[in-house]
């Protein structure tokens, strides 16, 4: 068995399933290039999982309940009242409990693998994390809605879906934003509580989703930008009245809320057409070549090394101009890439790609949400709870702290107990890793002293670590 | 080079000099073996809530619905000197003024000037003037002037090591463990297992080193809850702890997220309110584990910038320049406020409270007080550009 097929189903994958790696040798590039632009391989079957309007709506069933027990707070039947935990349980229980699950399930059992790798990258690039209340219901329907069918379509195309979308709407504040000149606005002066511009938005797809930090626009374009994108909000009980009988919960452009007049962005002008207004402004930015720039170094990053080699940043930069941006065309180009082939396994893996890979290897299938959602926690990277819209970092020396290893190995400790029903040590070492794995960590493993200490070794080696 | 150097040095030390005097000497005779604690406040805290210039004639027309008031008003701030109170959710802190321990800086930011919470972390951490491809922080750096022996170390409380301790001098980091623990034996394998990867080794190294210490001696014997979001009491008790230990590291760098109020920050109560009674709490918790070694304890609390000064349309701030940062400790001689006060009557780029002092002053003094460092070295070896 060649190296290659190694490489294919951890590098490019999230590690290989039992029995795995002998088909991808028959020919790794063809296997990867076989899960690009196919729709089926990023698709997450919704069997149960809430739309962002029904999450909305199961929102919004809370926080109303919740409104009527404090109106009754001194209520003489007191087993009326619910228990505020019970309740808060009730809501997580039917939207991000099952999201994480069916999203866990998805990436341990897909026999696409790359393509999973691909989704959760543009997910991550387009953070919308569970910070609150507010946030919490949304990210699994997000990633579904927004992010999964535009993966392997166009990068101006993908960044509209994921910037209008309910869930980013509200985790980057949006939905509350109204022109200051808008006629929401002056119908409601001389009212205590004056809602008005909120930037948080187009800060961050100005900073974080396109041109970047060092991008090269000015804090004026970030304002003209939030100006452009008021009236972008969520249908909900705020602008009822405006929101004239759209369904709860989706995303709707509000005229009423939209700050008149042209703006300058980038030196450009972009004439007063209200609803396209912001849509144009996006399709400018996806098309600045900053933007093919960033997105190149952080594909090449996130694949192949932490200091990528600048040969594979130019050509992936070359694939995005002259694609336009077809992020099919971008897979394409990082598979045929000889930089990405390289034996050196260069990259670190973040603990959510750690617990998937140990997953895979022990050809795990059904799984227990609750006491997964704790260990991804406990590693330090629960699903959509990035600290920050920066997304989760991406280069070693952000997962390899000296305590960050030690939590690693205390949770193979855990994991070897349950793989061991199944496998022998080094029998599993061999089905994850193949030729990748060294004699030095086949004479540590077989000279353990107990199984579970062999199958900690397998799972700590350097090899499995890194891809 | 040369130049922005000398401007910088010549800067610090035109301001600094006069700050420490009162307490180098204080340092020197003590000991050289204080202890420097940082805690960065993550996402930017608004520093016109918590020291609230209410004396200020602007300050209540800019941040009507959230002001605060002036001593013993319903919405009353702390005293601290005239026209300035601290938020009512800091009590230990201000219990800590009052016995002369804690000074401030208002109007403070490091040479950042645009708008990033993630590059303006990485310049706070850095020390320099712009960032450099060196990519070590300050705090390593001046770790790394003190004599050679176990406490020349630093430790980060949390699962990474940040900017401000990476660098030459010995960093390490610590959380609370999962259980069941992993054995020394299975750990001594792969300390074996490791031997080719430099990355992996070392960090399992420091790692059991460290473990060893914050569990009092005894191999991973402690099995403690993990500091819940919100709440950063925990986090300062374990490095209470690891500072305490005999020969444990000179110095400790704490997160602490959740500053980012953009929309519904609160005045006297609510969100930005309960994060700083969480601050507070671990101000206490720390004061408190550290026992007869708060004596010697110095605490630099700084945030990567300030937020807007007005009110913006969702009851919010957004990203700012000035901001406050605060000096404190058992080893400090405080009760001042540093710097200079800007006003609110003209504001940077229209919007923000000016920048009128650099937070790095605050850095020197605080280093220069924890660990008897010559301060001049400190300014020109840790703070150059």
């Amino acid at each position: 068995m060649s190296l290659n097929a190694v490489i294919a189903a951890n590098r490019f994958g999230l590690g290989a399933r039992p029995g795995e790696l002998a088909q991808i040798a028959r020919d790794p590039k063809a296997w990867l290039m076989s899960q690009i632009g196919n729709a089926a391989s990023t698709n997450l079957p919704a069997n149960g999982l809430l739309s962002s309007a029904q999450a909305f709506e199961a929102l919004q069933g809370y926080q109303q309940a919740r409104a009527a027990q404090q109106r009754n707070a001194q209520s003489p039947n007191p087993a009326a009242n619910v228990d505020e935990r019970v309740r808060l349980a009730d809501l997580i229980s039917k939207t991000t409990g099952p999201e994480i699950e069916a999203r866990i399930q998805h990436a341990v059992t897909t026999p696409a693998p790359f393509a999973e790798r691909w989704v959760q990258f543009w997910s991550n690039h387009f953070t919308m994390a569970a910070r609150n209340l507010q946030t919490t219901p949304f990210p699994g329907s997000f990633e579904r809605e927004a992010i999964r069918p535009h993966v392997w379509g166009r990068f101006e195309d993908l960044l509209v879906k994921a910037d209008t979308h309910v869930g980013m709407l509200i985790y980057l504040d949006q939905a509350q934003s109204i022109g200051p000149n808008s006629q929401a606005a002056q119908n409601q002066q001389g009212r205590r509580r004056v809602a008005g511009l909120n930037e948080n938005l187009a800060r961050e797809i100005l900073e974080l989703h396109t041109l970047g930090a060092d991008g090269g626009y000015t804090q004026a374009d970030v304002t003209e930008f939030a100006r452009a994108l008021t009236g972008w909000t969520v249908a909900g009980p705020r602008v009822r009245r405006l929101a004239q009988g759209a369904e709860m919960g989706t995303t709707i452009f509000v005229s009423a809320l939209h700050e008149p007049g042209s703006r300058t962005i980038l030196g450009k002008n972009f004439p007063a057409t209200g609803e396209r207004q912001a849509l144009d402004i996006l399709a400018h930015l996806a098309r600045q070549p900053s933007v093919a720039k960033r997105i190149a170094f952080k594909l090449a990053q996130h694949f192949v090394a932490d200091d990528p080699p600048p040969a594979l940043v130019t050509r992936l930069e070359n694939a995005f101009l002259q694609s336009r941006g077809d992020l099919s065309a971008l897979a394409k180009t990082l598979v045929q890439s000889p930089e990405a082939w390289t034996p050196e396994a260069q990259k670190f893996k973040t603990p959510n790609d750690f617990l998937l890979s140990t997953m895979r290897a022990s050809g795990a299938n059904a799984t227990s949400t609750q006491a997964l959602r704790s260990t991804f926690e406990q590693l330090g990277q629960t699903p959509w709870r990035a600290p920050s819209p920066k997304g989760w970092p991406d280069v070693a020396s952000e997962w390899a702290a000296p305590d960050a290893i030690l939590k690693r190995i205390d949770w193979a400790n855990l994991a070897a107990d349950v793989i061991g029903e199944t496998f022998q040590p080094l029998a599993f070492a061999e089905t994850a890793l193949g030729p990748a794995l060294t004699d030095k960590t086949k004479t540590a493993i077989s000279r353990a002293q107990t199984a579970r200490q062999g199958i900690v070794l397998a799972l700590m080696s350097p090899e499995f670590q890194r891809r | 080079m040369t130049n922005r150097r000398t401007l910088l040095t010549a800067g610090l030390s035109g301001l600094s000099l006069a700050m420490l005097g009162g307490t180098a000497s204080f340092a020197q005779a003590a000991t050289t073996s204080g202890k420097f604690v940082f805690i960065i406040l993550r996402g930017a805290m608004d520093g016109l809530t918590a020291v609230v210039p209410y004396g200020d004639p602007n300050y209540q027309s800019f941040r009507g619905a959230i002001a605060l008031d002036g001593p013993g008003g319903p919405n009353g701030t702390l005293p601290l000197v005239d026209g300035f109170g601290l938020h009512p959710a800091l009590k230990e802190m201000h219990g800590l003024w009052q016995k002369g321990h804690m000074s401030f800086m208002h109007a403070a930011a490091s040479p950042y000037r645009e708008r990033s919470h993630f590059d303006a972390q990485d310049l706070l951490e850095a020390g320099t003037t712009q960032m450099t491809s060196a990519r070590s922080g300050w705090m390593n750096r001046a770790l790394a002037m003190l004599p050679n022996g176990p406490h020349q170390e630093g430790v980060a409380i949390g699962r990474t090591i940040p900017l401000v301790l990476r660098g030459p001098a010995k960093a390490t980091s610590w959380a609370p463990p999962l259980a069941p623990e992993s054995d020394m034996d299975t750990l001594a394998r792969l300390s074996d297992l490791y031997a080719g990867d430099a990355m992996l080794s070392n960090a399992l190294a420091m790692a059991i080193e460290t473990d060893r210490i914050a569990d009092g001696g005894t191999m991973m014997g402690g099995n403690e809850g993990r500091g819940r979001q919100g709440a950063y009491a925990p986090l300062t008790s374990a490095a209470a702890r690891i500072l305490a230990a005999p020969g444990g590291p000179a110095g400790a760098v704490l997160s602490f997220e959740g500053w980012d109020t953009h929309a519904n920050q609160g005045g006297a109560q609510g969100q930005l309110a309960n994060r700083l009674e969480a601050l507070d709490a671990a101000i206490k918790a720390l004061r408190e584990g550290l026992g007869p070694v708060w004596a010697t304890t110095t605490v630099v609390i700084a945030t990567e910038f300030g937020r807007t000064v007005r009110v913006n349309g969702t009851g919010g701030t957004d990203h700012g320049t000035g901001g406050v940062s605060f000096l404190l400790g058992g080893a400090v001689k405080g009760g001042k406020m540093l710097g200079d006060w800007p006003g609110l009557n003209r504001l940077y780029e229209d919007r923000d409270l000016v920048p009128a002092n650099d937070v790095r002053h605050l850095f020197a003094q605080g280093l220069t007080n924890a660990w008897g460092l010559d301060s001049q070295a400190v300014l020109s070896r840790v703070f150059t550009a």
